[in-house]
C-alpha cells in the first residue's frame, strides 16, 4: 500500500502541443501542475473550489476548471490553457481580439477563464442567442466589469466583429 | 497544495475498482469527474486516506435503450447525456434537469454516478431519478445488486451504498403514452444550488386524466423528496380541473426538513418549492396535453 505521503505518481500531459512527464503528489491540481511545474501562470487561481473560472482551461477541447481535477487524472490529456489560445506568432485570437476591443476586461485576472471559456463556448454554440451568451458566461466571475463589455466582446467575436483590423490612438 | 495526502489508486476495470473499495473500507472514496469531492478535498471537508478513482474504468460509460429503460453508465458525464438524443427522447424529465447542473464547465466534467453518489438534496439529478423510480446498479466483490432510488437516499448526504458497494449505472423507466416533463427550480444565481426545485412527470389517458404522475422535490429537506400526497391526489383527476397551485401547496404542506440557512428561511424555501412545483406542473400537464 502506497504511503500517502510520499506517493508520486507518473504522468504524460500534452500542454499546449509540448509532450510533458512528471511525477506528481496525487493531491496536486491540475491548476497548481500548469502553475508551478509547467511555468504557465496564466492560468489564475482565485476560490480553487470550482466557483469563479479563473483556472479554466480545455481538457481534450472541454472547458473545465483546472482546480477542480488531480493532476493525475490528466495523465495521456491534451490540455490547452490560456497561453495555447493565441497564434505562435502572439497574434490574438478572435476571443482575445474582442475582449481587449470591447474593454471585457479591466483588472485581468479573470480574464484567462473567461478567455478559455468563451473559445470553448463559441466553438460549440457559433451562433448564439444574447440568452445563450448570458448563460454561458455564467460560470465565470468577474468583480472589475460589470460583464457589459464582456458581453460586449463575445456578442462581436460570435459576430466575427474582431476580426477587422481597429486603429488605436 | 490544498487536498491533505491521500493515496491514489487507478484501477482499469469496474471489478478492480470494486475490490479495492471492498479492500480499503471507509477510509477509501471512489472519485469520478470530481465536481463535487475535488471542492470538498479543497476544503478538508473530506479528507479520505484512499481515492480510487474511475478515470479509466470505459465500462462504466455509455447510454444505451432496452427493455423500456434507458441505462446510463454511472461515469456518463452530464454534458454526454445533455447530449444524448436516446436520453431526450426516453428520459425527457432527465435531459431538463441537465442543463440546470452548474456551468457548463461542470457538466464536462461531472457525472451521474457521482452527482446520485454525492447525493446533496438540493441537486437536480437525485430528485429526478426518485421522481421516476430509477434502479441504481451496484457491484461488490459480493456481486451485483441494485437499489431502488426510494431506497437510496437515507440522510444528509448519505446513501444506501456499502463502503464495497460501486455505483455502476441508472436504468430508467421509460414512460409512454401522453406524457409531459418539467423541471422547475429557483436559484438566487444561475448555476448554484437550487433554493428549492421540482421534476415533474405526468401521463394522462385519453380521457384527460391523470393516469399517473411524480413530483420529486429538491432542496427542501435533508433528502430529496418525493410528494406522494399530492400525487395520489391528482391521480384519477381530470388534468383541466386541477388548480396547480393547489399541487404546490399539497406537495410542501408536510415537509419536515426544510433546510434554514443564511440563503432562505425555512418558510420561505417552503413557498418557493410551492411556487416551483406549481409551475413544473403547469407546463408537463400542457405537454402531456398537446402529446
Amino acid at each position: 500500500m502506497p504511503d500517502a505521503h510520499a506517493q508520486q505518481v507518473a504522468v504524460e500531459v500534452t500542454v499546449n502541443g509540448t509532450r510533458r512527464r512528471a511525477a506528481v503528489p496525487p493531491r496536486l491540481t491540475l491548476a497548481d501542475y500548469l502553475r508551478e511545474r509547467c511555468g504557465l501562470t496564466g492560468t489564475h487561481l482565485g476560490c480553487e473550489h470550482g466557483v469563479c473560472g479563473a483556472c479554466t482551461v480545455l481538457i481534450d477541447g472541454d472547458a473545465v476548471r483546472a482546480c477542480l481535477v488531480l493532476a493525475v487524472q490528466a495523465d495521456g490529456a491534451e490540455v490547452t490553457t490560456v497561453e495555447g489560445i493565441a497564434a505562435p506568432d502572439g497574434e490574438l485570437s478572435p476571443v482575445q481580439a474582442a475582449f481587449r476591443d470591447h474593454h471585457g476586461l479591466q483588472c485581468g485576472f479573470c480574464t484567462p477563464g473567461f478567455v478559455v471559456s468563451v473559445t470553448a463556448f463559441l466553438r460549440d454554440h457559433p451562433d448564439p442567442t444574447d440568452e445563450e451568451i448570458r448563460d454561458g458566461l455564467s460560470g465565470n466571475l468577474c468583480r472589475c466589469t460589470g460583464y457589459q463589455g464582456i458581453l460586449k466582446a463575445v456578442r462581436a467575436a460570435a459576430d466575427g466583429a474582431a476580426a477587422a483590423p481597429k486603429e488605436h490612438a | 497544495m490544498k487536498p491533505a495526502p491521500f493515496a491514489y489508486h487507478a484501477p482499469a476495470g469496474a471489478a478492480e475498482a470494486a475490490a479495492l473499495l471492498a479492500d480499503l473500507g471507509e477510509d477509501a472514496k471512489a472519485i469520478a469527474g470530481g465536481q463535487s469531492l475535488v471542492p470538498m478535498l479543497a476544503l478538508r471537508l473530506a479528507v479520505p486516506e484512499h481515492l480510487v478513482d474511475l478515470r479509466r474504468v470505459d465500462e462504466l460509460r455509455g447510454i444505451e435503450e432496452r427493455d423500456g429503460t434507458v441505462r446510463i453508465g454511472a461515469g456518463t458525464t452530464q454534458a454526454a447525456i445533455g447530449r444524448s438524443a436516446t436520453v431526450a427522447r426516453g428520459v425527457p424529465l432527465l435531459a431538463r434537469a441537465t442543463p440546470l447542473i452548474g456551468h457548463f464547465q461542470i457538466r464536462n466534467r461531472g457525472t451521474l454516478g457521482g452527482s446520485l453518489a454525492h447525493a446533496d438534496a438540493a441537486a437536480e439529478y437525485p430528485a429526478v431519478a426518485l421522481a421516476l423510480d430509477a434502479r441504481i446498479e451496484t457491484l461488490s466483490p459480493r456481486g451485483t445488486g441494485t437499489i431502488d432510488a426510494a431506497a437510496f437516499f437515507t440522510g444528509l448526504w448519505t446513501t444506501a451504498l456499502e463502503p464495497d458497494e460501486l455505483l455502476t449505472g441508472v436504468a430508467f423507466p421509460v414512460w409512454t403514452g401522453r406524457r409531459g416533463f418539467a423541471v422547475e427550480e429557483f436559484a438566487r444565481r444561475g448555476g448554484d444550488f437550487a433554493l428549492a426545485g421540482a421534476a415533474v412527470a405526468v401521463e394522462l389517458d385519453g380521457d384527460d386524466r391523470v393516469r399517473r404522475c411524480a413530483i420529486g422535490l429538491f432542496g427542501l429537506g435533508s433528502t430529496p423528496l418525493r410528494a406522494r400526497a399530492a400525487e395520489a391526489a391528482a391521480t384519477g383527476e381530470v388534468a383541466a380541473d386541477i388548480d396547480a397551485d393547489d399541487v404546490g401547496s399539497a406537495a410542501t404542506a408536510s415537509l419536515e426538513s426544510v433546510p434554514s440557512d443564511l440563503h432562505a428561511s425555512a418558510g420561505h424555501r417552503t413557498r418557493v418549492g410551492a411556487a416551483v412545483v406549481a409551475r413544473a406542473w403547469r407546463r408537463a400537464i400542457r405537454e402531456a396535453a398537446d402529446a
